[in-house]
């Protein structure tokens, strides 16, 4: 059965976007027929982030507004099979967005693919509604900083309300804490909102932590979802969230202070 | 040293943080749950004391506590002192 996981945050520039793209690679790599959609009408990035943004011929809310079909809007990966791009629109408003246009969107791509993936806008607006209401489950990235959790914690205030699940009277959609731009070094030396914290703080189960990584920059300078770069911490990071969301156990990393050697040097800071 | 430094001086940046963001967010769960209409209580209460008394938004208080098998609505408000009386 297909599920519907969306990511959000509250607060902008956390990592929705980088998250979403990295996620859905993620599990077309793992063999799952994935689909990532573009929630932010008017400000689309996605594409982007997933370098196929000269590939766009139409868009989500095209499909929506029934000129053009599902198919003619999905961009196909080129580079991972079963990974599929619905782009948003970068003319319209977030108004655009109806819930019954939404909704058969999904519906109709819940016949093809075993994961969608919501990439949903910054705020707590028809946008972000939009692409929470349909969930089973929901990623809530969070940096280490105070505005963010207090932005996550409002996300999961609207999850548990908001949602279609919610609703019908269905089991509330699942929350999974992911935080990111992580650096254990300012935890040690208590500059930084620690792991245990935000937990403590937010109370959701953690899929995982990515560390502030150069890497992330340079994976969206090119267009390449930063978990296929094996060499990464972020990459390896998001590598292991996958594995997480997908029942095994994985020890989390690079959320303690690196040791020094030949190891830290190899994979420092990348 | 300044005000600032010599309160903050000895503790971590990230447990300043942290205190702050848990007294945050009990108070937004608090007012997350209340009820919709004790903002609208609030303000009708607030225009009728306004009639025959000076105060201010701050003045008047409402919350709805739940224990147990009761819900507790409790109003609070703070008169002014004497000689703010409105002559009616």
């Amino acid at each position: 059965m297909t599920r519907v996981i969306v990511v959000t945050s509250g607060k902008g520039g956390v990592g929705k976007t980088t998250t979403s793209a990295a996620f859905a690679t993620g599990l077309a790599l793992q063999g799952y027929k994935t689909a990532v959609i573009d929630f932010d009408v008017g400000l689309r990035n996605l594409d982007l982030i997933m370098g196929c943004e000269r590939r766009v011929v139409y868009d989500f809310v095209n499909v929506i507004n029934k000129e053009a079909t599902l198919n003619q809007a999905l961009i196909r990966d080129k580079r991972i099979e079963n990974l599929h791009i619905l782009p948003a629109s970068q003319t319209r408003d977030k108004e655009a967005l109806t819930m019954e246009g939404v909704e058969a969107v999904i519906n109709e791509l819940k016949e093809t693919f075993d994961y969608i993936v919501c990439d949903s806008p910054a705020g707590i607006e028809h946008g972000a509604y939009m692409a929470m209401y349909f969930a089973d489950e929901a990623v809530v990235v969070t940096n280490p900083e105070i505005s963010s959790v207090r932005d996550s914690d409002r996300i999961l205030g609207l999850l548990a309300s908001k949602t279609k699940r919610v609703v019908e009277n269905r089991t509330p959609v699942k929350e999974y804490l992911l935080l990111t731009r992580y650096s254990p070094e300012r935890v040690k030396n208590g500059e930084m909102l620690s792991v245990d914290d935000i937990q403590e703080i937010l109370s959701i189960p953690l899929l995982g932590v990515i560390p502030e990584s150069q890497s992330v920059l340079t994976a969206s300078n090119q267009g390449i979802p930063v978990i296929i770069n094996k060499n990464s911490r972020a990459g390896l990071a998001y590598s292991d969230c996958i594995g997480r969301f997908l029942g095994e156990e994985i020890e989390f990393r690079f959320i303690d202070v690196k040791k020094s050697g030949i190891f830290g040097k190899l994979f420092g800071g990348r | 040293m300044g005000l600032f430094d010599y309160f903050h001086a000895n503790r971590k940046s990230a447990d300043v943080a942290k205190e702050r963001l848990s007294i945050l967010i009990a108070r937004d769960h608090f007012h997350r749950n209340q009820p919709s209409f004790l903002a609208a209580l609030q303000n009708e209460l607030l225009e009728v004391i306004k009639k025959y008394v000076d105060i201010d938004q701050d003045d008047v208080t409402v919350s709805l506590d739940r224990e147990e098998d009761c819900e507790i609505l409790e109003l609070n408000i703070a008169l002014p002192e004497k000689g703010r009386y409105k002559e009616v």
